[in-house]
């Protein structure tokens, strides 16, 4: 009778373990944070995107693969209107982005770059709390969220008070990112941030940046042109090429694509790995 | 009479006139700076009005000073007082380098920098006095410079049109043929331009965004 009863509240507990897990599982799938709706973007007359129709589920990291001039940066910077865009509509959080007033919108989504771009003028430390100044945080809840940053992103805190220039590559990236994570926005844009590093470098960042996302949540959208990184991170991968769309899917699903184009550019990173065999 | 009799002779006079001196300098850069930065920010932001804005600067530059002084003698009010002809004047020819290193500065800023600050959500007002004008600092400073000792230089000929200022003592000296009263206008100007390009050189060295190697 007792052990009825236990194996029977483990079953429910199992049950409802399960009925969660389903749950977060279709959320992740069926909840839309950023949504490209038939979006076209001109720049002097040229289209640089036509007719994007994408989607961005929470928790998320979308990678936009493609190589130069595919639009995949232009269709990042339509999100948090660096860039506007010329026909269709962007959703972020269910909300046109025309609608979204510019300034709230850009603190709500987090933007890492290639170059960086940290302050050269300002420590670390106020590079990273500069949005939350802005935004009349105290300065020790300031202070206190700047070390925390660093140690999220494996940086020693004593780094908070040099000045860019005196870090090293993969230090400012993590700073950069660091930056982007300040005001805790739910989504993140991320242009190839891992671009100018060295390889080692590069694999040590993305590793730690896949470990960081499973912890925040973040819904993450990633221009590469590397498919090495794009595999390695994205939860999709959606192929731009001169503006278009040419497919979306799983990783898996994205290496035993049929499409043409894909294949080109599966076959093109292929090569690296043929070389390595022939050694 | 030699040169150390003349000075000391009129030490209070020539006080007087580097006082004049002075004043038509700081009143007339004062008065460029409020001018010449804000056209060189807005020209930084409407491409359009560059141009333009540039070239007039350009064309006040290449007026002979004498003739400039002449052409704003019938302007209502300022024509009215020697010496704020000559603030005008000597504003107008300042305004050149400072619009020119404002805009040079603000354009000079790292363009990733800019971008990371407009994408994290930067209005354009706390991009400009935060990111582009602090860094912009030392090129707009090295401005400020080449104005403050272009006009200590032209606030001598002020003299011809009855402003005063360490001028007048050049004129009369020529006037006399006596060197040492063309000194005692000289020297002084002179000392004032390297007094003022030092401490504008250690501020300008100030404002360069921390470079530690």
């Amino acid at each position: 009778m007792r052990t009825a009863s236990v194996i029977h509240s483990n079953m429910v507990i199992g049950a409802h373990e399960i009925s969660t897990m389903t749950k977060a599982a279709a959320e992740q799938t069926t909840d839309p944070v950023i949504e490209f709706r038939d979006v076209e973007y001109e720049s002097n007359g040229r289209a640089v995107l036509r007719h994007l129709n994408l989607t961005i589920n929470r928790g998320e990291i979308l990678v936009l693969l493609g190589r130069s001039g595919s639009g995949k940066t232009t269709a990042l910077k339509l999100v948090n209107r660096l860039l506007t865009l010329s026909r269709g509509e962007i959703r972020v959080d269910g909300r046109d982005v025309k609608a979204w007033d510019e300034i709230k919108l850009r603190r709500h989504v987090g933007y890492a770059i290639q170059d960086v771009g940290l302050f050269p003028h300002y420590t670390v430390e106020r590079n990273i709390g500069l949005i939350l100044s802005l935004e009349r945080w105290d300065k020790e809840k300031i202070h206190a969220r700047v070390q925390e940053l660093l140690r999220l992103a494996g940086l020693n805190p004593d780094l908070a008070s040099r000045y860019p220039n005196q870090l090293s590559g993969g230090q400012r990236q993590r700073v950069g990112v660091a930056r982007a994570l300040a005001a805790d926005p739910p989504i993140l844009l991320m242009d190839e941030p891992f671009g100018a590093l060295d390889p080692l470098t590069r694999a040590d960042l993305q590793r730690e940046f896949l470990s960081l996302q499973q912890k925040l949540q973040k819904t993450v959208l990633f221009v590469t042109h590397d498919l090495h990184e794009a595999l390695r991170l994205g939860s999709r991968i959606a192929l731009l090429e001169a503006g278009s769309l040419v497919s979306v899917g799983s990783p898996g699903e994205f290496l035993s694509s049929l499409d043409q184009l894909v294949m080109k550019y599966v076959e093109a990173f292929g090569s690296i790995e043929e070389a390595r065999g022939r050694k | 009479m030699n040169f150390w009799n003349f000075m000391s002779q009129n030490r209070l006079e020539i006080a007087d006139l580097t006082l004049e001196h002075l004043w038509m300098v700081g009143m007339s850069t004062l008065l460029a700076l409020a001018v010449g930065i804000p056209l060189g920010i807005l020209i930084s932001r409407r491409p359009v009005l560059r141009k333009p804005v540039i070239a007039i600067a350009n064309i006040i530059q290449t007026i002979p000073s004498l003739a400039l002084f002449g052409f704003l003698l019938p302007a209502p009010w300022i024509g009215a007082r020697a010496t704020r002809l000559a603030i005008l004047a000597l504003m107008l020819y300042s305004l050149l380098p400072l619009i020119r290193n404002t805009y040079a500065g603000i354009a000079g800023v790292d363009r990733a920098v800019v971008q990371a600050a407009r994408g994290m959500g930067l209005t354009e007002w706390q991009l400009l006095f935060k990111v582009q004008l602090p860094l912009a600092a030392s090129v707009i400073l090295a401005g400020v410079r080449v104005a403050i000792v272009i006009s200590i230089g032209l606030a001598t000929i002020a003299a011809a049109i009855g402003a005063g200022g360490l001028g007048e003592l050049i004129f009369r000296g020529l006037a006399m043929v006596n060197n040492s009263v063309i000194l005692a206008g000289a020297i002084p100007a002179a000392l004032m331009a390297l007094a003022a390009d030092t401490l504008l050189g250690w501020l300008e060295k100030r404002f360069t965004p921390q470079l530690a190697d």
